[in-house]
């Protein structure tokens, strides 16, 4: 066996240029495979990231069901709708009040667009409109001035803190705490900037937002509705049980199926959901150049059977069954589709580290077998239909063969 | 009796005509003898050729191979009866290309399981008897004709077959190598070798023992009696052709 083996690494390197045209295929197949889901798996791992940041006491209260009941799409009510007053301030009161002994605190949180102007830069913005305890209950720390305070917001003070982006949008280098920037048709004062976050995947990052205190935005901008509440558990409190407590309240005043509790991990198994759909799509598609390589594997195979055949009639004559040349042209396409995966490999590898610096790529141990083990099967799939001719040939026919 | 071959037929068989390509063929090949099997071409020798090395089976008849009945051996077993008792010589020396001479001769070892280095050991030694020991690393593309005929002779010897088949053995070469090539075949036979050789020269046929003469599928002439003093002659004459070509 390890005499055919070697027969068969010898016909390979016998022929380097053919073979690695042979590879070419599956080089480019096993390298855009490996590199479009370790760019899947790399945004999976960023989400993860990103949510581990949020905090992991963290549940949010949202009107309607968006996440389904396998944690999927395809609940009752659409984002659109969930704009409407479901949610109302006193119901967070109710939380808090009935819920002490698990619910920490909690904050208000409704979004708006809305035209900002500061100088000549005028643009539309990202408007979170929320209360003073948001710096804790996100842990969101002010880098440059304060946060809001609690009486900004009881007295409709015109004043708003930025996040980082936004401030550099609109404020550059310049210092942007004491000036006024416009947002509608009133000015604001930026009392504060953000640290940056990052995160926000899907919509705007929380460094994008403009935060007004929640009484100001529905007295200046029209806005009724309650998007989300935001709580945090109390700590050593189990996340379901804070989520349970917290449900048979507002179960009091609403349906059950006008608004969903959910923990981060649920948010992340929807998200993750949809990222592993989006990785293994991008393999998927990535596989049929795969799939394309080994039907190249396949006819190069072929032609060099009928190419050797002296040889393999050579071969059969002193000595070699039918099975010793199966084997040996089995192996022959297994290793080139090998090597070729092994190529493949370390150029999505060294693929990945160059986009890097724009797109969270990894490429994971299982991307690493997998690829191994595809490309394997690829060759020995594609090489049986070649090996069986040649294992079929006559010595005599093989050996008059011109 | 070494090959025992009694009423044997080959018949193919292209679109609705059925060519009879050997018929009834008998002989009876004792070891240690040299054939000569001549005859026209489309006469049924390279058929008989290829049925008696085990390569095709015959149609009908039996061929026993030290008292074996091998007539009805399975693709398989004809392979490992190649492996293990025939030699082959061809025209076209059938050398692997880009391949070591100590790889060809060891191929049929490498059939039959050996070690590597025993393989290394034989392949050599094998060299080394037919004057290449010094070319071991050569591929055929860097060694003339008459060498590569001589690497594809180590190759029919190193397995020590019972019996060695050459298909015109002389017959892509010149007159030189050609000749060369005989006096090895020559003495092998001394050595107790036995050789069947297809050819269509009369002058490589002298230096066989017995002469077998096909003719539409048919032995008509089967001259057994040779004596020592003819085929010393046999032998001279071949020599001293050698001798001759040398002097030029």
């Amino acid at each position: 066996m390890i005499d055919i083996f070697l027969v068969a690494i010898k016909a390979i390197l016998v022929n380097k240029v053919r073979s690695l045209l042979t590879m070419l295929g599956v080089i480019i197949g096993v390298g855009s495979v490996v590199l479009l889901t370790s760019i899947g798996t790399g945004l999976q791992a960023y989400v993860e990231d990103q949510f581990a940041a949020l905090g992991t006491d963290t549940i949010y209260v949202v009107p309607g069901t968006p996440f389904g009941e396998g944690g999927g799409f395809g609940g009752s009510t659409s984002m659109i709708e969930s704009t409407k007053p479901i949610l109302k301030k006193e119901y967070l009161k109710d939380i808090l009040r009935d819920n002490r002994d698990v619910v920490k605190d909690g904050v208000l949180m409704a979004i708006a667009i809305n035209k900002a102007k500061y100088g000549n830069n005028e643009k539309k913005i990202s408007i979170l409109g929320t209360t003073n305890n948001y710096e804790t209950v996100y842990n969101t720390k002010a880098e440059k001035g304060t946060w809001f305070t609690k009486s900004n917001n009881e007295k409709k003070d015109q004043v708003a803190v930025l996040g980082p982006k936004v401030a550099e949008e609109f404020f550059g280098e310049v210092d942007p705490v004491g000036k006024n920037l416009k947002i509608g048709s009133k000015s604001y004062k930026v009392v504060g900037v953000l640290e940056e976050k990052g995160g926000g995947f899907g919509g705007p990052s929380f460094d994008n937002y403009v935060y007004l205190p929640l009484e100001t935005m529905y007295e200046d901008l029209d806005v009724q509705y309650i998007d989300n509440f935001t709580l945090e558990a109390k700590e050593g409190v189990e996340i379901k049980t804070a989520i349970k407590a917290v449900e048979k309240t507002l179960l009091k005043d609403l349906d059950k199926d006008e608004f969903t509790v959910v923990d981060q991990t649920k948010l992340l198994e929807t998200i993750q959901g949809i990222l592993g759909m989006f990785t293994i799509g991008l393999g998927g598609i990535s596989a049929i150049s795969l799939v394309v390589g080994g039907i190249g594997i396949m006819n190069i195979m072929l032609v060099s059977v009928t190419e050797r055949t002296r040889e393999i009639g050579l071969r059969k004559a002193l000595g070699a069954t039918p099975s010793t040349i199966l084997t040996q042209f089995l192996i022959e396409a297994a290793l080139l589709s090998l090597i070729g995966g092994i190529i493949g490999l370390v150029i999505a590898y060294l693929g990945s580290l160059a986009i890097q610096p724009f797109f969270p790529a990894r490429v994971t141990m299982n991307a690493v077998l997998t690829a191994f083990g595809v490309s394997t099967v690829v060759g020995l799939f594609f090489g049986a239909a070649p090996a069986k001719k040649a294992a079929s040939l006559s010595p005599i026919e093989a050996l008059r063969y011109e | 009796m070494l090959l025992e071959i009694k009423n044997v037929a080959k018949h193919y068989q292209i679109g609705n005509n059925t060519i009879k390509a050997l018929n009834n063929v008998n002989l009876e090949i004792e070891e240690g003898e040299f054939l000569a099997i001549m005859g026209p071409s489309g006469s049924g020798k390279s058929t008989f050729l290829q049925v008696a090395s085990m390569l095709a089976q015959p149609s009908a008849g039996k061929i026993k191979l030290k008292g074996r009945d091998v007539t009805e051996y399975n693709e398989v077993e004809r392979s490992k009866l190649r492996n293990q008792e025939i030699g082959f010589i061809f025209q076209q020396f059938n050398l692997l290309p880009r391949t070591s001479a100590l790889d060809n001769v060891a191929l049929p070892l490498l059939y039959a399981k050996v070690s590597r280095s025993e393989r290394d050991r034989r392949a050599k030694a094998m060299l080394e008897k037919v004057g290449l020991g010094d070319r071991l690393s050569n591929t055929p593309a860097q060694l003339s004709g008459g060498q590569q005929q001589r690497v594809a002779i180590a190759r029919a010897l190193v397995n020590e077959p019972s019996i060695i088949f050459a298909d015109e053995p002389a017959g892509n070469l010149d007159s030189k190598s050609g000749n060369e090539i005989k006096q090895f075949l020559i003495e092998l036979n001394k050595e107790g070798k036995t050789i069947i050789m297809v050819t269509h020269e009369p002058d490589d046929a002298q230096i066989a023992k017995r002469l077998i003469i096909f003719k539409d599928g048919e032995v008509i002439d089967d001259s057994k009696i040779t004596t020592e003093k003819q085929i010393e002659q046999k032998t001279k004459s071949v020599a001293s052709e050698v001798i001759k070509k040398k002097r030029k």
